[in-house]
């Protein structure tokens, strides 16, 4: 579904990321784990474009993301993204947050795209806030809405960039349910976490990026089992202790 | 198109347009700011101070000053000034002031609301936690101002004040209304003596344009350097 | 002092014969409202269009908005009036010259055009710092979506920038209203040249400017009093100004 081919990317004299190739099979829960600055969170964002890179190519459902001619709007719709700072439209209502990339870019009516919403917002709990505005909801109901506006435009794969971050601790576990979910219904997911229980739960495999590149890219047993390299050891060290 | 305008007009009238006219204007501009950021940072101080009655009358002098067009108040100081200076000295007629003092009362009066609201921010900008410092170390509250404070407030401020002052320089074309010979009003005389307008005009224009892109382009790098050691 | 105060000055009738001094001022006052609404309507709409243009990632696009900018913010008012009123005519075909020089209300064109750029450019730098202060963020939360930048724009990124702006759009319109006073060095018959004109005609020098002076501290409540309401009404609920 996802494959990644030698890609880099400079920021400036600045390398971000080198030489990175890896893939996402359908159906698949890949997690990408690492230092801060490491470029994970680049990585997945030039899976649906909102990074370029100089180097290397990004295909999604055999369509390469780096090509002049394609049209990315319409890539993007369907590849759904989750965002740390959940990003949420705060001048629209809930609802009306889910409605805006179904009819603006999907084409769906009114009636359509409310009664997938409302699904949806069933889905994660959130029915009863409809019609509030971002702004009057919690870190995890916010991250759950944004959750659910992505899945709202039926998309093939699914980005997440840290979705957990910015939460406070006793919300986390209800966006990381939802996402448990998710994986268990089958969506190919791509995920940038901390959240080594999430991984340990779902993922198929795990990435650990470091520096730019890709240090370790394994099944989720022999990740956790017996890493390879002295930098994922490390990391993993730390990141369990706790 | 071009062909008959006379731009050698420019040329002759230069050392009237520059010894004249602009010498007016930089002086104007340089005193009206001194004067204006001195009273401004007075008001400010005033509103901002504890003190009963001040902060009112500072905010209703802002606010007022701020309400009017300065073509207006440029007409109701050159009025009202020669009747104050009656009232001070105690003439038996208004008191005739020359142009120049009356605009700049003028300037200084009006710009000092502007630099007032600036050093108001800039003071508020400073952590209480450096005032209660200084109040900890033994100072009143004029020392902590003059010590601890306002040199703080002043040094971030400068971008917004030298931005200010661009504003002030290019609204002392405006003395044009009094017929003043300030540098728009050289070339003005010029333009309606010669019958050259375009030229004139276009050379005034010139010339604003590049002294103030020059001071706000210095103004903008100004700022990145103070950013980054912030 | 020594000065005749006469207040009963604004019920004489004024040397045009058109009526009394008060009903000259109240004229004054119709020029300048109407001069300062339809140049703020221009101010709006080409502010916005270069200040999305700021903001864009093209270069090419960046540029131009910078350069527009700068031009009208680095010459004075006043210049800016004699170049639209006096050099312009001289600088187009000789038609366009004769057509403009005897158009009637001169100008009241001049200075709603005028007054149309030189607030444009200072809306641009409004509508600049209103999207700046998104956030890349919501951006990308919108471009995710797939929505294609004229679409970010107007259903995201706009709608919130212009909330953000309200309360220093409302200056920018209030300098508005006090830049027509600038026009009287034209002709154009706004409030403030009309005061100079009652000072000039009846000698009652502080009457007439205290009333320009009260009449624009009314216009100016009003406004003041009118953005707020309209602020309260398009508030965005939870939603802390500034992220």
């Amino acid at each position: 579904m996802i494959e990644i081919k030698h890609v880099s990317k400079w920021y400036g004299d600045f390398q971000v990321l080198n030489d990175c190739t890896t893939f996402v099979s359908k159906g698949d829960v890949v997690v990408v784990c690492g230092p801060s600055g490491s470029g994970k969170s680049t990585l997945i964002k030039c899976v649906n474009g909102l990074e370029p890179f100089q180097k290397g190519e990004v295909t999604v459902d055999g369509v390469k993301v780096g090509d002049r001619k394609t049209n990315l709007p319409q890539l993007r719709a369907k590849v759904g993204m989750v965002f740390q700072h959940f990003e949420l439209f705060p001048h629209l209502r809930v609802v009306e947050n889910l409605r805006l990339g179904q009819e603006k870019v999907l084409g769906r009516s009114r009636a359509e795209a409310d009664a997938k919403a409302m699904s949806l917002l069933e889905r994660v709990g959130l029915t009863v806030h409809a019609r509030k505005y971002p702004g009057e909801l919690s870190g995890g109901q916010q991250q759950r809405v944004a959750i659910a506006r992505a899945l709202a435009m039926d998309p093939i794969c699914m980005l997440f960039d840290e979705p957990t971050s910015a939460l406070d601790p006793e919300m986390i576990s209800e966006v990381l349910d939802v996402m448990v979910d998710l994986a268990h219904e089958g969506m190919t997911m791509m995920v940038v976490t901390h959240e080594m229980g999430f991984a340990r739960k779902v993922a198929d495999r795990v990435i650990f990026m470091d520096r730019g590149e890709i240090v370790e890219d394994a099944a989720k047993d022999e990740f956790f089992g017996q890493p390879r390299s002295e930098r994922a050891q490390q990391f993993l060290s730390k990141i369990l202790a706790h | 198109m071009f062909s008959n305008f006379d731009w050698d007009v420019i040329a002759r009238s230069l050392p009237y347009l520059f010894y004249d006219g602009m010498v007016f204007t930089l002086t104007l501009t340089a005193l009206a700011t001194a004067g204006g950021i001195v009273l401004g940072t007075l008001i400010a101080m005033m509103r901002l101070g504890g003190l009963p009655v001040l902060p009112w009358i500072a905010a209703t002098y802002v606010n007022f000053i701020r309400s009017l067009p300065l073509v207006l108040v440029i007409f109701w100081f050159y009025f009202l000034v020669p009747y104050i200076g009656q009232w001070v000295t105690g003439a038996s007629r208004p008191v005739q002031v020359g142009a120049f003092t009356s605009c700049l009362v003028t300037f200084t009066l009006f710009e000092a609301a502007y630099f007032a609201e600036i050093m108001r921010a800039g003071i508020q900008s400073i952590p209480k936690g450096q005032v209660a410092a200084g109040y900890a170390l033994g100072l009143s509250y004029g020392k902590v101002m003059r010590y601890v404070v306002l040199p703080q407030a002043f040094r971030n401020m400068i971008p917004v004040l030298l931005t200010q002052t661009i504003i002030l320089f290019q609204d002392t074309s405006l003395v044009y209304v009094l017929s003043i010979t300030d540098f728009l009003g050289a070339a003005s005389k010029v333009a309606q003596r010669d019958g050259r307008l375009v030229e004139m005009y276009l050379f005034a224009a010139a010339v604003y344009f590049v002294i103030s892109f020059a001071a706000s382009s210095l103004v903008r790098r100004l700022q990145a350097r103070v950013a980054i050691v912030r | 002092m020594s000065y005749n105060w006469n207040w009963n000055i604004f019920f004489d009738p004024s040397p045009e014969g058109v009526g009394t001094y008060l009903s000259m001022l109240r004229i004054g006052l119709r020029w300048t409202l109407v001069t300062a609404l339809f140049s703020w309507i221009m101010a709006l709409v080409l502010g916005s269009l270069v200040g999305v243009l700021r903001t864009l990632p093209s270069k090419a696009a960046q540029r131009f908005g910078f350069a527009y900018v700068e031009l009208f913010r680095n010459i004075p008012l006043l210049v800016q009036m004699f170049l639209w009123f006096f050099v312009l005519p001289e600088v187009v075909p000789r038609q366009v010259g004769l057509w403009l020089k005897q158009m009637p209300d001169a100008p009241f064109y001049t200075a709603v055009v005028c007054l149309g750029f030189y607030t444009s450019a200072r809306v641009a730098e409004q509508v600049r710092a209103g999207v700046g202060s998104l956030g890349r963020g919501q951006g990308m939360a919108g471009t995710a979506l797939g929505l294609t930048t004229a679409q970010l724009y107007r259903y995201v990124l706009l709608p919130m920038a212009f909330r953000i702006m309200l309360p220093p759009l409302t200056s920018e319109f209030l300098n508005n209203i006090k830049n027509t006073s600038v026009a009287l060095t034209i002709g154009l018959l706004e409030l403030t040249a009309r005061a100079r004109a009652m000072q000039e005609f009846s000698f009652q020098v502080f009457e007439a400017f205290t009333a320009a002076t009260l009449l624009y501290l009314l216009v100016n409540l009003v406004v003041v009093t009118l953005m707020r309401l309209l602020e309260r009404s398009v508030r965005v609920p939870g939603y802390i100004m500034g992220k």
